[in-house]
């Protein structure tokens, strides 16, 4: 089980967090019907480093964006998305 | 006949306790301390078992946890490891495997026909024709190995346990225990884990040289302060970030330990490999160990002659060891030699003479072989390391390991025990300062968090060399025997195998079952990456070892399952359901009542008195701040913008992909403070998706949310008296027709509780009110009502009663009436979606699916016979396909009819449409689509008055 740095309650065991995957930006609501599957359903499920967004559900409650390594599973950083940068 | 040995230094009986047990119905004796084979082989006993396939007699192989010949079962308890389970007064002990007994199994005739019984040969003979497969599977059934489940078993839950120790160090040989003791002497708590019932490794039974040694290291973990010694366990595997299984046993029982390490320390020796001859499987062939073992940890004499195979000085020891308990060396074969061989054990059940090189048959009861080793890896490879295979030292070692795995012992390589020894100190020293290390990264990561100090030194502490001794690359004789004994796997087998193409080990692995028996590769797998290399020319460098999984040991189900964490919630007037004849329901996590005896009178007195129900488990938000108009307008489908202080309206919530996930309503009770109802099981959902955009989409909006589901009881009074009723507890508001009207919200003092929450909304299609207490006091104002009301006819009703009423009215549920693709306008709410607000969650969807019309709909449908109450979830067909499915259905005691609601096809939703059920008898009933949704009282009379 990963062990995930939480900013605000330190390292905590993964299951305290759901996993709302990839980072990707919404678009406009009047954006392409393409634009609007694409971040419905299309995603990059990169092998190495990638953006991810998860819960604190069973802590802080926060959203956070953590960079992670999906073949190492080493976590590089981890931010409130209100740090994050948009 | 005994073969108990005169007392000898290190036993680890007690003799003075005598323990009497039985063995395949007769009875034995042992003592405290014998695992239950060293007691049966002390009592005479050589054959345990009969093998997987061929059903041939199996003896002692290891004498340890790991040996495959030792499977047997204890009355209910099937597969233990004789070699590794103490015996107890009156356990009940079989031999697990053979048929109708141990010494005369009729299965033993499939060695006559074992040429059959190749890789793949049920691959090969049971394909087909498919009608014939129950009979095949009938036969091979008894053919199936392992033993038998009683139906007696005791159902077993047992805890976990969750531990944080710095270090962990698996094993407690010699160099995990000065690794332990090492580690512990920088500060660091440190878990101990052994699998043996005592620390000490193979000092324990080496002979009496080492046993001063093992007391000094003993001696010094038990001095130590800091370390946790778990013997009797075994650590089952590691996962990301050191996440370590530790399976712990308590006779029979298993307790999962799930332990966070900080620096894992990987001590888990050597394990010695078989070498493969013709008849090496014969009960009296035996690793080197198993014989030091019997002799050194139990007085068992393992034979009475013996021919030694060895090769190397090393594994000379075994000799003297054999000398000291009064055997006879026949015959020391050094495999190294050219012209010594070991061609081939012979003997009926037992072995009687072994050939040897020059064609001679010594006679001897006892042939041991002592030709070299396996490193148990396992732990290795699941912290992501690759094992090398050195043919100087003829086994596989370490490559390369994560910054918090080190390794340590005869695992890395070999020498002297004081080389051994100082080489488990360095690493355990370099455990316990990179453990600091991360306790420190942890901390800081931490905020308000206290570092650990001191701060352990910036330089690595210097690990001293330990090289592998070489040892010759000895696997297989002249003759061919068996490489995996659980599995009864041969090198005929494994060459078979490759000459079918299957090329590669990992292939050839599943193929054969070779390492895939309940030992699990751990003596043999050496020897099947040799045989295999050896077919196909390949060395075993480049051939590569196959993967290591998790559990290295095997776990009961039961330790892994453990008890069940979910957990139950039940409403403040719970209780009083109980007293009063409520059948429960269990909803999610609620547990609700689902009728008090009768729904259908429930339903009559509600349509015609007063009823209440406890909808406490409904979800609650309370919503505070200036933009929470903007929230709603966001989250729900419909529009929310003019919302005036005292009203109350319903919404439905979709997700980004339009789908409905929830609806409930929303009163507006203050200028800013507004009051969210969920569904029963969406509360939590819901809360997690307002707070998923306010803070990743609305940052700055200023909206404060507390959940309040736990907060507040809440109790519907419905019926056309519920207004009379509550008039005579409410205080505060004013309850008439014109003052509280329909969707309106209030608050006020309820059977004296101030603050309580009115609403006037209707799922049950009555004129109905929805009181929110504090849920101190829901009890109370639950008693108060019907205290109240009793001549007013009040009576509680269930939650039968309520989803009768609501299907008489043709309101959905959202996840009953709709699935996981019903999108607002397929559940009939596109009159909600407003799809000229700029923006909401799933409004790109919704649009589109306005456009392109819905593919389903829901509508309300009645059977064309009216007792007819088709089970839900039946299909609506047209001929053989399928065009959409009942999602709820009723007998309505309104109408004296059954009443549903349907998704169906959009061709088929208008109304009078004629609709064909599949009942799932086979028979076929006709249906009416409706014209309302509401099967009673269209109009919405009742509600509103």
């Amino acid at each position: 089980m990963l062990l995930i740095p939480c900013p605000h309650c330190g390292p905590r065991n993964a299951d305290e967090f759901s996993f709302h995957g990839e980072l990707v930006r919404r678009p406009a609501p009047d954006a392409s019907r393409e634009s609007w599957r694409a971040y419905l359903y299309e995603k990059d499920n990169v092998a190495g480093w990638m953006h991810e967004q998860c819960f604190h559900v069973s802590g802080c409650r926060r959203f956070l964006v953590l960079e992670r390594n999906t073949i190492t599973d080493e976590i590089r950083s981890v931010r409130d998305v209100a740090e994050q940068k948009t | 006949m005994t073969t108990r040995l005169p007392v000898r230094p290190g036993e680890v009986i007690d003799r003075s306790d005598v323990r009497r047990f039985t063995w395949n119905g007769s009875g034995v004796s042992g003592f405290g301390g014998d695992t239950i084979a060293s007691a049966l082989a002390a009592s005479g006993v050589s054959v345990f078992s009969r093998s997987f396939k061929y059903h041939r007699p199996r003896g002692i192989l290891t004498a340890d946890q790991h040996d495959p010949n030792l499977f047997v079962q204890v009355r209910d308890e099937p597969n233990v490891r004789a070699g590794h389970r103490l015996v107890e007064d009156g356990m009940v002990v079989s031999a697990q495997n053979a048929w109708p007994s141990l010494r005369y199994d009729v299965r033993s005739a499939t060695r006559l026909i074992g040429r059959f019984l190749t890789p793949g040969f049920y691959y090969k003979t049971f394909m087909g024709p498919r009608t014939l497969r129950p009979p095949y599977q009938r036969v091979l059934r008894r053919f199936s190995a392992g033993g038998t489940v009683g139906g007696a078993a005791p159902d077993v839950r047992s805890e976990k346990r969750f531990a944080h120790p710095d270090v962990l160090v698996a094993g407690g040989g010699p160099a995990g225990m000065a690794a332990a003791v090492a580690a512990a002497a920088t500060g660091a708590r440190v878990l101990l884990v052994e699998e043996n019932h005592e620390l000490g490794g193979h000092l324990r039974y080496s002979g009496v040289a080492g046993l001063a040694s093992l007391t000094e290291l003993r001696d010094g973990v038990a001095a130590a302060d800091g370390i946790e010694v778990m013997t009797d366990a075994v650590v089952a595997g590691r996962y990301d970030h050191n996440w370590v299984a530790v399976v712990e046993r308590i006779g029979a029982r298993e307790r999962l330990v799930k332990a966070r390490v900080k620096c894992l320390v990987v001590a888990a020796g050597k394990i010695e490999r078989p070498y493969v001859f013709a008849g090496n499987d014969l009960p009296g062939v035996m690793l080197s160990g198993a014989a030091m073992r019997l002799i050194n940890l139990w007085a068992v004499a393992p034979g009475t002659r013996a021919v030694v195979a060895t090769a190397g000085e090393s594994e000379n020891t075994v000799v003297d060891q054999l000398e000291s308990a009064g055997v006879d060396i026949a015959e020391v074969v050094d495999l190294r030699m050219p012209r010594q061989q070991l061609v081939r054990a012979r003997g009926r059940g037992h072995v009687a003479a072994v050939e040897v090189g020059d064609g001679r048959a010594v006679e001897a009861d006892l042939l041991v072989t002592a030709v070299g080793w396996t490193t148990p890896t396992s732990l290795l490879n699941m912290a992501g390391d690759l094992p090398v295979y050195d043919e100087r030292a003829a086994r596989f070692l370490p490559g390369g390991l994560p910054d918090d795995v080190l390794a340590t012992g005869e695992i890395v390589g070999d020498g002297s025990l004081e080389e051994i020894v100082a080489h488990a100190r360095a690493v355990g020293s370099e455990a316990g300062r990179r453990a600091r290390r991360r306790a420190i990264d942890w901390a800081q990561s931490t905020p308000r968090a206290t570092s650990p100090s001191p701060p352990p030194s910036s330089d690595p502490v210097e690990i001293p060399r330990l090289d592998p001794a070489d040892h010759p690359e000895l696997f297989q004789g002249p003759t061919d025997g068996f490489v995996d004994f659980s599995e009864d796997v041969r090198g005929k087998d494994l060459a078979l195998a490759a000459a079918e193409g299957y090329d590669s080990i990992e292939l050839s692995k599943r193929y054969t079952t070779a390492t895939m028996g309940p030992i699990q590769g751990k003596l043999e797998v050496v020897n099947a990456v040799a045989v295999h290399a050896a077919a196909t020319g390949a060395t075993i460098a480049e051939t590569g070892t196959t993967t290591w999984r998790p559990p290295y040991a095997p776990i009961t189900l039961g330790a892994l399952g453990g008890r069940d964490e979910d957990p139950i919630r039940r409403s403040p007037m719970y209780e009083w359901h109980l007293e009063h004849g409520a059948t429960p329901l269990v909803a999610g996590q609620w547990i609700r009542p689902d009728h008090y005896g009768d729904p259908a009178s429930e339903v009559r007195n509600t349509r015609s008195n007063v009823g209440i129900i406890d909808v406490s488990p409904l979800g609650k938000i309370e919503l505070r701040g200036a933009d929470v108009p903007d929230l709603l307008e966001f989250v729900y489908i419909n529009r929310w913008s003019k919302l005036g202080v005292g009203r109350v309206r319903y919404g439905a919530m979709c997700g980004e992909d339009g789908v409905v996930f929830d609806d409930g309503v929303t009163a507006r009770l203050e200028e800013a403070r507004y009051y969210m109802t969920t569904t029963s099981s969406g509360a939590a959902g819901v809360w997690n998706w307002l707070d998923e955009w306010l803070q990743t989409f609305f940052p700055s909006w200023d909206v404060r949310m507390t959940a309040v589901t736990d907060g507040y009881a809440a109790i519907n009074v419905a019926g056309p008296a519920s207004r009379r009723l509550l008039e005579r507890i409410v205080e505060g508001v004013d309850l008439a027709r014109d003052a509280f009207g329909y969707m309106h919200a209030r608050t006020g003092k309820v059977a004296g509780v101030p603050d309580c929450i009115l609403l006037r909304i209707g799922f049950t299609g009555e004129l109905s009110f929805e009181v929110h207490v504090p849920s101190g006091f829901g009890l109370h104002v639950w008693t108060s009502l019907l205290d109240a009301g009793a001549d007013l006819g009040v009576a509680p009703f269930g939650v039968e009663a309520q989803r009768i009423m609501r299907l008489e009215k043709g309101h959905l549920i959202v996840g009953q009436d709709t699935d996981g693709l019903t999108k607002a306008h397929a559940a009939a709410l596109g009159w909600a979606v407003k799809a000229d607000k700029p923006d909401f969650a799933g409004k790109p969807e919704l649009v589109w699916e306005s456009e392109s019309g819905p593919s389903r709909l829901l509508v309300a449908v009645q059977p064309t016979d009216p007792r007819l109450v088709p089970p839900e979830a039946s299909q609506i067909v047209d001929g053989d396909t399928i065009v959409g499915r009942i999602t709820s259905s009723r007998m309505s005691p309104s109408l004296g009819r059954s009443v549903c609601l349907a998704l169906v096809n959009t061709e088929l939703a208008a109304p009078d449409t004629s609709l064909t059920i599949h009942l799932a008898n086979g028979r076929r009933a006709t249906a009416r689509v409706m014209e309302h949704h509401a099967h009673f009282d269209p109009e919405g009379e009742r509600l509103r008055g």
